[in-house]
């Protein structure tokens, strides 16, 4: 994309145009901040957790929490299953804990805030005035709002950087913060569901991250509230050789309702950065979560060099009767994908769904899908899967229908399509079916094919270049996915996928 | 890399209780399979192949015992005009076999390949085999390479007027059968091969089939009723330019049916339809794994499996498309579905894709569910009485895979056993 630096406008060709090729043809969040950074010292081990602990500030019991997550860590081997490869990461080469230094005493006001610090935020399109309550501005409350109201908690590295519009959450009784100030503040909630749904042991990543995350988002919405407006963590990697380990904690208790964002990105550099989140969600009796996510961490140059690790195990446990989990997910970023959302079906007429859309490009590699087990008589479960693979990457639908004998007449729908772009490219789908009662109907399709080629021609006869038309006929390959994200959400992403396919066609 | 402890011994523990016949052209190639099984060691419920069907009872040394039963039916193709070749619990019987010769095929006794040093079957005997564990093991068929004493060796050069039948009779509870078979096709020959019986208490079975440009082959497999059966079979086929290959299985009963299908296209615009139909019952556990590769332009495949299952019975299926690179205008479709007629009755199914080409149409399906009651209803609102209905539901839906066989009177044959099977247990 080089040649696009010099690329000079033709006359008559406006401003505005000229920026925009600009900034459509590059991954547009590979700067980075060049802020002083705290870090502990490279490598893992037991004085490393309890380093992290102690910079939290944790109780005790978190601490040996930690321990023993890290001693089962060291007996336990990488998985090797997914159809990705990668050199060996040296999980005792990276940083596992790195926070702006302007961060070790809270700022009170904008000026005290490091400017850098702010103008990340602007660059990741934060607007103005959470940017001001990220930084903790007095008044900023009040300051007048531009449309929907999102409440933002930003991950700069391993903390937590601000979290906005705590007070009015408040007044709804909805904790929303960092997990670090859970631990501290609510320790009866933390000690009561952390760990429940994603247990210590869970696999090689989730125990790892269980041993050294260092910050996350916390969400309680207490029973009967719906949540006032939609809750949003942005996640960022800035510092080099550093390894992200964040923890999201969501209980939505009975009948209780909130929407949840995440949105992710990490700077252009030429190693490979890890990245292994966990989210844990409960949801009680006649609860409801939506989860929306847009992965847009650096997928590494069109050689394959750099990009982030992202390997992570989110899963929600549906505990009370008619509980509802939507997964969404925009997979654009990362060199490797390992993540598969699952939903535990525990309680009667529970319902699960998972939309996703997964695109890999260049030498990206994504192996990722979700796990429906229904426990529960009546449960229901929905997946929509779009996969999508260009240049040479290789992209995986890999995904687990369990119905147990006791969940009678329950019900899962399964759509899984693959479209390719190019013929250096892979998709492949694995999923594992099990069916222990015949009360219940599971369904599941999947087809594999390219892009139509009657469509293209369609488009490019009125007018459009083929880069455009492969964009919108991939936009209409995803729209069941598109429409299942919150509007804002929605807009970002389908820009994403055409950004993601830039330079795939021709 | 050291094979787990446990798997060591195991497979040691198999590879002392065989013999290999010595000798012929055929001893590089079971020196050889039998190394490979070294190598893997055989399959344990740890593997990932065998995630869904336990094994144990296929590698233990020493066969469980199998009664022999009785149907009291007349043996299954015994109405069509074939030549027979019958095997008693995996040992060829001349007696009670037709004379081998027949215009447009030859047929010989593998056995009999010991003494002699020159033989085509030698660039297919374990070759095919040997290309079909990879990317994924199959042990038990490299085993059947190594100790396989008997088998026909078929080569089939013209249009034979009449099918050739294999007829596996089981006669003694504890008997340990291990055929391999081979079959070549040549460009333009056209051959129908049909399979019944329950062959022996345990009974390992490979057949490796090559099929040369514009080959045919029909292969029809019936397994025997017999309530303690256990088998394992392999098929590999390897198809050139233009060829069709079709193939259906018939499962009814056994405790552990294994049927693995290993298709691989090497030349353009050939066809592969693998099909089967199993009814299970009780204490009844039926696995279909299957493999295509398509590796050459313009290539069908099908593979339709249906399962009906009642009072416990479990039925897999393990299906994986593969598209190389390059392999476009591949059009491969894959259906597994099962038909559970109680609550005890389970369905475990793992419908693969891994696609390298992007000019393709590949899709699978996969569903499992009860007999569906608007259909019965319908059919008692027209005054068929529900045991009938639920019959005449169930034959509808296997008819799809019984359909993927050519030949009607054989796929009128089939649809007889399995109504057979319905009203015996009305």
């Amino acid at each position: 994309m080089a040649a696009l630096d010099q690329f000079e406008a033709k006359e008559g060709v406006d401003q505005e145009t000229v920026d925009a090729v600009r900034d459509v043809s590059t991954y547009k969040y590979g700067w980075d901040t060049d802020i002083e950074m705290e870090y502990a010292p490279k490598g893992v081990n037991p004085d490393i957790v309890r380093l992290i602990s102690g910079k939290n500030e944790e109780p005790e019991w978190m601490t040996e929490w930690r321990l023993q997550a890290f001693e089962r860590w060291t007996g336990m081997k990488e998985p090797n299953w997914a159809m990705v490869s990668y050199p060996e990461i040296d999980f005792q080469d990276q940083y596992y804990y790195a926070r702006p230094k302007s961060m070790e005493t809270r700022p009170k006001s904008l000026d005290e805030v490091d400017p850098k610090l702010l103008a990340t935020y602007e660059k990741l399109g934060i607007p103005l005035k959470e940017q001001m309550l990220l930084a903790g501005v007095e008044g900023a409350e009040d300051a007048p709002d531009e449309g929907r109201k999102v409440a933002v908690d930003a991950v700069f590295d391993s903390v937590s950087v601000g979290t906005t519009f705590q007070a009015e959450l408040k007044k709804a009784g909805v904790i929303f913060c960092s997990i670090s100030e859970a631990i501290r503040e609510h320790p009866e909630l933390v000690k009561k569901y952390l760990g429940t749904v994603v247990p210590a042991s869970d696999n090689f990543y989730a125990t790892l991250n269980s041993a050294v995350f260092s910050d996350g988002s916390f969400v309680y919405v207490p029973p009967g509230v719906r949540c006032p407006m939609e809750l949003s963590t942005y996640f960022r990697i800035n510092a080099e050789n550093t390894g992200q380990f964040e923890r999201t904690l969501i209980i939505a208790d009975k009948g209780s309702y909130v929407s949840y964002l995440e949105g992710c990105t990490a700077p252009q550099r030429d190693t490979a950065q890890l990245h292994a989140a966990v989210v844990e969600i409960i949801i009680e009796e006649d609860a409801e979560v939506k989860y929306s996510t847009v992965q847009n961490w650096y997928p590494g140059d069109e050689n394959g060099k750099g990009g982030i690790y992202n390997f992570v195990t989110k899963r929600a446990d549906c505990r009370g009767d008619r509980a509802k989990v939507m997964w969404t997910q925009v997979e654009t970023g990362s060199a490797v994908t390992w993540k598969y959302p699952s939903c535990i079906l525990r309680g009667e007429e529970s319902q699960g769904e998972f939309y996703s859309i997964a695109i890999a490009n260049n030498m990206q590699q994504a192996d990722t899908g979700t796990k429906m087990i229904h426990l529960g008589k009546n449960t229901k479960s929905r997946i929509v899967s779009k996969g999508i693979s260009a240049g040479k990457a290789q992209n995986t639908y890999r995904g687990l229908v369990s119905m147990h004998p006791k969940a009678k007449n329950s019900r899962n729908y399964t759509q899984c399509d693959s479209l390719l772009i190019g013929d250096k490219c892979g998709a492949h789908t694995v999923p594992y079916i099990e069916v222990k009662n015949n009360s219940s109907r599971v369904e599941h399709e999947a087809t594999t094919s390219k892009v139509d080629d009657d469509q293209l021609f369609y488009c490019r006869q009125r007018g459009m270049d083929e880069e455009e038309a492969v964009a919108l006929v991939v936009n209409g390959f995803c729209k069941d996915v598109l429409q299942a994200l919150p509007m804002e959400f929605a807009m970002e992403a389908q820009q994403l996928v055409a950004i993601s396919l830039e330079g795939s066609v021709g | 890399m050291a094979l787990p402890e446990l798997k060591q011994s195991t497979t040691e523990a198999r590879l002392a209780s065989l013999s290999m016949p010595a000798g012929g052209c055929l001893e590089a190639a079971r020196r050889a399979a039998i190394s490979r099984v070294q190598a893997t060691g055989l399959p344990d419920r740890r593997d990932e192949y065998w995630k869904y069907t336990r094994p144990d009872t296929l590698t233990v040394a020493e066969a469980p015992k199998a009664a022999v039963f009785d149907s009291g039916e007349e043996p299954m193709f015994d109405a069509f005009d074939r030549i027979k070749i019958v095997f008693v619990d995996g040992v060829f019987d001349a007696a009670a076999s037709d004379d081998l010769a027949l215009e447009g095929v030859s047929i010989e006794r593998l056995a009999d390949l010991a003494g002699k040093d020159i033989h085509w079957s030698k660039d297919i005997y374990g070759v095919l085999e040997a290309r079909g564990q990879s990317p994924v093991e199959r042990p038990l068929a490299a085993l059947n390479t190594g100790y396989a004493t008997d088998g026909v060796v078929i080569h089939v050069t013209g249009r034979p007027s009449k099918p050739i039948n294999l007829v596996y009779r089981h006669q003694s509870d504890s008997s340990d059968a291990m055929l391999h078979h081979v079959v070549k096709v040549d460009s333009g020959a056209e051959a129908t091969i049909l399979e019944n019986g329950p062959a022996a208490s345990r009974f390992s079975h490979v057949m490796e089939i090559d099929i040369a440009d514009t080959g045919t082959l029909h292969l029809v497999r019936a397994q025997g009723r017999d309530h303690e059966l256990r088998n394992a079979t392999h098929l590999f086929a390897r198809l050139g330019r233009e060829s069709v290959f079709k193939s259906f299985t018939l499962t009814v009963n056994g405790v552990l049916t294994r049927n693995e299908a290993v298709i691989e296209f090497l030349g353009d615009d050939a066809v592969a339809h693998v099909a089967g139909a199993c009814v299970g019952d009780g204490d009844f556990h039926h696995d279909d794994t299957v493999f295509v590769t398509h590796d050459a332009v313009n290539c069908e495949s099908r593979q339709v499996f249906k399962k009906v299952l009642r009072n416990g019975a479990t039925g897999v299926f393990q299906g994986k498309i593969l598209v190389k690179e390059g392999a476009q205008k591949t059009d491969g479709y894959q259906i597994s579905q099962s038909l559970l007629l109680d609550d005890d009755s389970q369905f475990l199914a793992k419908p693969e894709l891994e696609i390298y080409a992007d000019d393709v149409a590949c899709s699978h399906g996969s569903t499992s569910g009860a007999i569906d009651e608007d259909g019965l209803f319908y059919l008692r609102s027209r005054g068929v009485p529900e045991a009938e209905a639920t019959d005449l539901m169930t034959l509808a839906f296997l008819a799809e895979a019984v359909e993927e066989i050519d030949s009607d009177d054989i796929a009128a044959s089939i649809n007889d056993r399995l109504y057979g099977w319905l009203a015996r247990r009305r």
